[in-house]
């Protein structure tokens, strides 16, 4: 623990230090590719399945905690991994509006299977954090925070969307006016290993958010799985230079056509889509009295579990607990605005009625995100309809609306964005 | 004219710091002021109309408004109601007794705008504590503005807040105040009825005013509408919305209006620029 707060002012002076010290390790490490472009290899490899097993090998040696897919409990769910075969071997899953089974392929690909209820954001955005705890002392109390952990994380597997979904929340937490220390901590050094969808699960619509299905920025490596190999492209100086310690061979031509083809495939896969993501503010915005927000309100169970799954939704409740010394933890945990309470303010609930709390969610995933952190809140991971319990699909939502907008002159003008 | 003392920022914002409450003051039925000093000394600065998020260990946290002067940043002042459980526990709590304060949030009164301007406050019972410390700011600098003006209405003769305060500012030759209560027992000799009826009534040059409004949410059209009458548009109409708030510094999500945070975008807004979503039902 950290001492902060009431305490004499050496130990804040200490953690000053450390915070700018960071902060410069995490700005050197953002510079570092640009700088060093001109290192990377100029052609994708070609890493056999062996060569895969010593990519994993390679980032334990270097003291990263690697993170990747596993199969538990029936789904694809992130979690410790230490070679090949911890990863979803031979397995692929099948997914519809509220309906998720994994399946064996006929084949041994590693990344046969699409995005499960797990996102990334569980490692760096954690569903529950101690903020601070508070102890009875001299001078009245004395506030301390947990150090953060010190290993980096080594993301394996990540997706087109989630990476569009960690570029997301790096908008909120660290480039506002605020930043959250909980996420820049973890953030920092991540190494993430992409990989290009082979398939599109069956509620995927990537394609139409501009997010997927091929990794375009934002990792260190990137994977596409062919029949006798990985292809593997170099993202970052850092990328490279991990690459050139792992047996492998430049891709021929043809290896690089056929990684070009599969993931043109998955992207024609796709059968669920949201045209021109770009007018959604306005075309929200200007109905939030349309009736097919009764319409859907009659199914939203108002569960929570789309804000849940969702790799970008980030909001937090706090609870206090006490212990019999006196002290006090702050926890933080992820809350959904699918709550009653959520806007709970003196007097009753600001959104009382289920079509109230699915119009916040969806009109600030799709439109009101833009204008709070210039990009949309969706990146067309599709699991907020696979993990809806009675399967309602946002495209389809959206598609309503867009079918039947309220006149233009009825529709309230959308706001300016805040400052 | 001097500056107001620029508010800082901290490491962790969401670590709070502990202050000492050094008087315990009742102001009506269910509402305290607490003063409040900073365990390590430093002056705590902010600027009318920003909020802290305070802490009662053990307890909870809540957000409340600054009801202070930014003159003087010593002494921090907060003007609570009991309405909750964490509001509630706080009711008891003597001098002595220490707090966490996480802060000052929130974006203030926009005093410059109504620079050159005639000033219009109009508010009701406890609202009248978001706007005192830029009623003490405006009169610090009061040869900056033209005529100045407080509305301010209760329920009954026993909700008027801050009385010392009022009768104050209604000594002073350059500002005028229009207290008025709803119901009042026979004998009462001061005004009587809405706080409509007080604005009608205000010397002020309507195209030339800027009108601050500190209401409830309800009550805030009302308002608005009203100022409108006396020729006092919404581009210069300022109001103060409310929504639960967790962290103070928009990454809780709970306060969202639309596109803005109202922890760090609000919770002073211009009306004319929340009209349309002020105007939908449970936004």
């Amino acid at each position: 623990m950290q001492h902060v707060g009431a305490e004499p002012p050496d130990p804040p002076a200490l953690r000053h230090t450390a915070d700018r010290s960071r902060r410069i390790a995490l700005d050197q490490c953002a510079a570092a590719p640009n700088a060093d472009a001109s290192r990377m290899p100029p052609a994708p490899a070609l890493l056999t399945r062996d060569g895969l097993d010593a990519l994993l090998a390679a980032l334990h040696a270097d003291g990263f905690r690697v993170l990747g897919p596993t199969v538990q409990d029936g789904a694809i769910i992130y979690d410790d991994v230490v070679r090949v075969a911890d990863l979803p071997v031979g397995w692929t899953d099948r997914q519809d509006g509220g309906s998720y089974r994994l399946e064996r392929r006929d084949d041994t690909a590693v990344f046969g299977h699409t995005v499960g209820p797990y996102a990334w954001k569980r490692f760096l955005h954690p569903p529950l954090l101690r903020l601070w705890r508070a102890e009875p002392g001299a001078d009245g109390v004395e506030i301390a925070t947990d150090a953060h952990a010190a290993q980096p994380m080594a993301f394996l597997g990540v997706r087109a969307c989630e990476l569009q979904a960690i570029a997301i929340q790096d908008k909120v937490f660290l480039h506002g006016p605020f930043v959250d220390p909980h996420y820049k901590a973890r953030r920092q050094g991540l190494f993430i290993v992409a990989v290009n969808c082979g398939q599109a699960g069956g509620t995927c619509f990537c394609a139409s958010m501009q997010a997927g299905p091929k990794a375009e920025a934002g990792f260190d490596l990137a994977l596409t799985e062919l029949a006798d190999g990985f292809l593997v492209e170099a993202g970052t100086a850092r990328g490279a230079v991990l690459l050139d310690r792992l047996p492998h061979r430049p891709a021929s031509e043809e290896e690089q056509q056929q990684a070009a083809a599969i993931v043109a495939a998955t992207a024609a896969q796709m059968g669920r889509h949201i045209p021109d993501a770009a007018a959604l503010p306005a075309l929200l915005l200007g109905n939030l009295d349309h009736p097919r927000w009764d319409a859907v309100a009659q199914r939203c169970l108002s569960c929570g579990n789309c804000t849940q799954v969702c790799p970008t939704c980030f909001c937090t409740n706090v609870t206090d607990t006490t212990d019999l010394t006196g002290a006090t933890d702050r926890t933080r945990r992820w809350d959904s605005c699918f709550a009653v309470d959520f806007s709970y303010i003196h007097g009753g609930a600001v959104r009382p009625a289920p079509r109230s709390r699915y119009r916040q969610w969806m009109t600030h995933k799709l439109a009101s995100w833009v204008a709070q952190f210039g990009t949309s809140g969706c990146t067309g991971c599709g699991r907020c309809v696979t993990w809806c319990p009675v399967g309602i699909d946002i495209t389809e939502e959206v598609a309503a609306i867009r079918a039947a907008p309220a006149p233009a002159a009825a529709a309230p003008a959308a706001p300016q964005s805040p400052p | 004219m001097d500056a107001m003392p620029a508010p800082v920022r901290h490491a962790d914002p969401m670590v709070p710091r502990p202050f000492r409450i050094t008087r315990v003051i009742r102001e009506i039925d269910g509402v305290f002021t607490w003063r409040l000093a900073a365990v390590d000394g430093a002056p705590f600065d902010f600027r009318p109309g920003q909020f802290n998020m305070v802490t009662q260990f053990g307890v909870g946290e809540i957000p409340v408004s600054i009801s202070g002067d930014c003159r003087r940043p010593e002494t921090l002042v907060h003007t609570i109601r009991a309405v909750g459980p964490v509001t509630e526990a706080m009711q008891g709590l003597r001098a002595g007794a220490i707090v966490g304060i996480r802060g000052p949030f929130g974006r203030p009164w926009p005093i410059d705008a109504a620079i050159g301007s005639d000033v219009i406050f109009v508010t009701s019972t406890i609202g009248l504590a978001p706007l005192r410390p830029l009623i003490l700011e405006v009169l610090h600098r009061r040869q900056d503005f033209g005529k100045v003006v407080i509305c301010y209405g209760t329920r009954g003769i026993h909700d008027i807040m801050f009385e010392e305060d009022l009768h104050a500012w209604r000594a002073r030759f350059d500002t005028n105040v229009h207290l008025t209560v709803h119901s009042a027992p026979s004998g009462y000799r001061g005004r009587v009825g809405g706080v409509a009826a007080a604005i009608h009534a205000a010397r002020i040059d309507g195209p030339a005013t800027v009108a601050f409004v500190c209401r409830s949410e309800a009550l805030t059209r009302q308002a608005v509408n009203t100022l409108g009458e006396r020729g006092v548009t919404p581009d210069r109409v300022w109001v103060t919305l409310e929504r639960n708030m967790k962290c103070g510094i928009g990454l809780c999500g709970h306060c969202q209006f639309g596109p803005s945070f109202m922890c760090k975008d609000g919770p002073v807004y211009r009306f004319d620029e929340i009209e349309a979503l002020y105007s939908v039902r449970e936004f």
